[in-house]
């Protein structure tokens, strides 16, 4: 008597890779716009970042349903919390709620993965990594998705982030500038799309500083 | 009103077919600082009267942004006023999650007006003693509703509740028809002469009143005490001891034009003419 399987699943991976930036006084979040199901793609044109607060935004692949969702949740309680506050939530607040939320699920979690990016409370810029179930961490530069275990590395390779062990603490972010941190994001995302085949199509770049928010777009393989 | 043996429970009926708890929470809201509303056919302006203790203590805040296409001006027990706009907050947010679309106005007074109902009918109750005036803007245009302790709502093209209120109204009785078709800055400014008149001689200054708006793309909003100061020397609405104040030009010219208000002026001296071209 073998064990009963499932015959469909409530989840699927739309593919896709997001990364994440902090600078000094600005956050740079970006993640390509193709959207797939197996080997399909559904669509070329999706946008999988979400503007949470003024200062606050997040990238998430994964199953976009959930990810939908999981962003709806998020703008309602920030709706709740601004009643109540009478301001708008911190980038450090949102992560917080954010981790709380996927754990909410963590018997049926949101098959979301998560990179949420903005400017903490002291206008510097600020990163949060977070797995499905709402592990999360702050960091100087983060990648997830499809495409993160090509990006990663070479993020490494350039941004040299300090152990979070070293004693003395040491800033996490980037000494790069804006500008470079954009080039940055533009390489390797072009290098992700060679070898991924989720990865392509169109980046979406937000940048997040204190003059606000804004956003920018490259054109990647369409293959 | 006086104390009779049918007004303890709000579950006992009156020979004459009161229920006098309800009466009595309507009281309350006439007791009440003033709160008025205005409508035009594109903006809504709410205004109210600050009541502080003592001059040590901040006012209460009579006014709540519920969503960014409704708010609402309280008079009567603010506390109350306060938990039903935090329900009113909670089912725009769980409507808009639902539909992906801002709540009717004409819903929300529904619900809000069953949630009063309900405590009309129940012996472990007692009626909400709050007055609301619930201005926004939908699909079908610009509202502006009462709502009431007993469970009624009613829409108006403008309204005035809580004490000395009467004055507001026969200043916006005067004047209404105008209304739909005012600009946004008129409206604001009407509101603020009604907000004047319940004030009976006292000085109108921006620290003691609110005024918010909501219109076509402009999302509900408190105006700044500056932003609202401004407007009260700009169209010099000061106390009625104050003659017929310095006119601006425009107002002169309009004022000829002015029908419904026409065979007031001539009468009025105390605000002298006011003020308003339409």
């Amino acid at each position: 008597m073998t064990k009963q399987q499932a015959n469909w699943s409530p989840y699927d991976n739309n593919g896709g890779s997001c990364v994440a930036i902090a600078g000094a006084d600005y956050c740079v979040i970006a993640a390509d716009t193709r959207m797939s199901t197996g080997y399909n793609i559904l669509t070329r044109e999706y946008s999988k970042i979400c503007k949470l607060a003024d200062k606050c935004v997040m990238a998430s692949s994964g199953f976009q349903a959930d990810v939908k969702a999981l962003q709806k949740q998020l703008a309602a309680r920030h709706l709740i919390y601004q009643h109540q506050h009478n301001k708008q939530m911190s980038c450090p607040a949102m992560a917080q709620l954010l981790s709380n939320t996927l754990y909410y699920k963590r018997f049926f979690p949101y098959y979301s993965f998560n990179v949420l990016g903005g400017l903490d409370n002291e206008g510097k810029g600020c990163v949060f990594t977070y797995d499905a179930v709402g592990s999360y961490e702050k960091v100087g530069y983060s990648s997830q998705g499809s495409g993160s275990t090509l990006i990663t590395p070479f993020l490494d390779n350039q941004l040299k982030s300090p152990s979070p062990l070293l004693l003395p603490a040491q800033d996490a972010v980037t000494p790069l500038g804006e500008a470079e941190a954009i080039d940055l994001i533009k390489t390797v995302f072009a290098s992700a799309s060679e070898r991924d085949i989720y990865t392509g199509d169109k980046i979406e770049i937000v940048v997040v500083n204190a003059d606000g928010i804004r956003r920018e777009y490259m054109e990647l393989r369409k293959d | 009103m006086f104390r009779n043996q049918y007004d303890t429970d709000v579950t006992t009926w009156s020979p004459a077919g009161r229920l006098f708890q309800v009466e009595y929470a309507m009281e309350a809201v006439k007791q009440g600082s003033a709160a008025i509303g205005l409508r035009s056919k594109t903006h809504i302006v709410l205004g109210c009267v600050n009541k502080a203790n003592s001059e040590l203590s901040s006012h209460q805040k009579k006014i709540f942004k519920v969503d960014d296409h409704i708010g609402v001006a309280i008079a009567g027990l603010t506390a109350d006023g306060r938990v039903l706009s935090r329900y009113m907050r909670n089912e725009c947010i769980n409507y808009s999650f639902t539909y992906e679309s801002p709540l009717p106005v004409g819903r929300l007074v529904v619900q809000l007006a069953d949630k009063a109902q309900v405590c009309t009918q129940r012996s472990w109750k007692r009626p909400y003693g709050v007055g609301l005036l619930v201005a926004g803007l939908d699909e079908s245009g610009a509202h502006l509703y009462y709502n009431c302790p007993s469970g009624n709502y009613f829409e108006y093209q403008a309204f005035a509740i809580g004490s000395r209120s009467q004055a507001a109204k026969t200043y916006l009785e005067r004047r209404f028809k105008n209304f739909s078709d005012s600009s946004r800055d008129n409206l604001v400014k009407d509101a603020l002469m009604a907000i004047r008149e319940t004030l009976q001689g006292e000085t109108l200054k921006s620290s003691i009143c609110t005024v918010a708006v909501v219109g076509v793309g402009e999302p509900f909003h408190i105006l700044d005490q500056e932003t609202v100061q401004q407007m009260i020397d700009a169209f010099e609405i000061v106390g009625e001891q104050e003659g017929p104040a310095a006119e601006p030009d425009a107002a002169a010219a309009a004022a000829a034009g002015q029908e419904a208000a026409a065979a007031d002026q001539g009468g009025s001296t105390e605000e002298g003419v006011a003020p308003m071209d339409i």
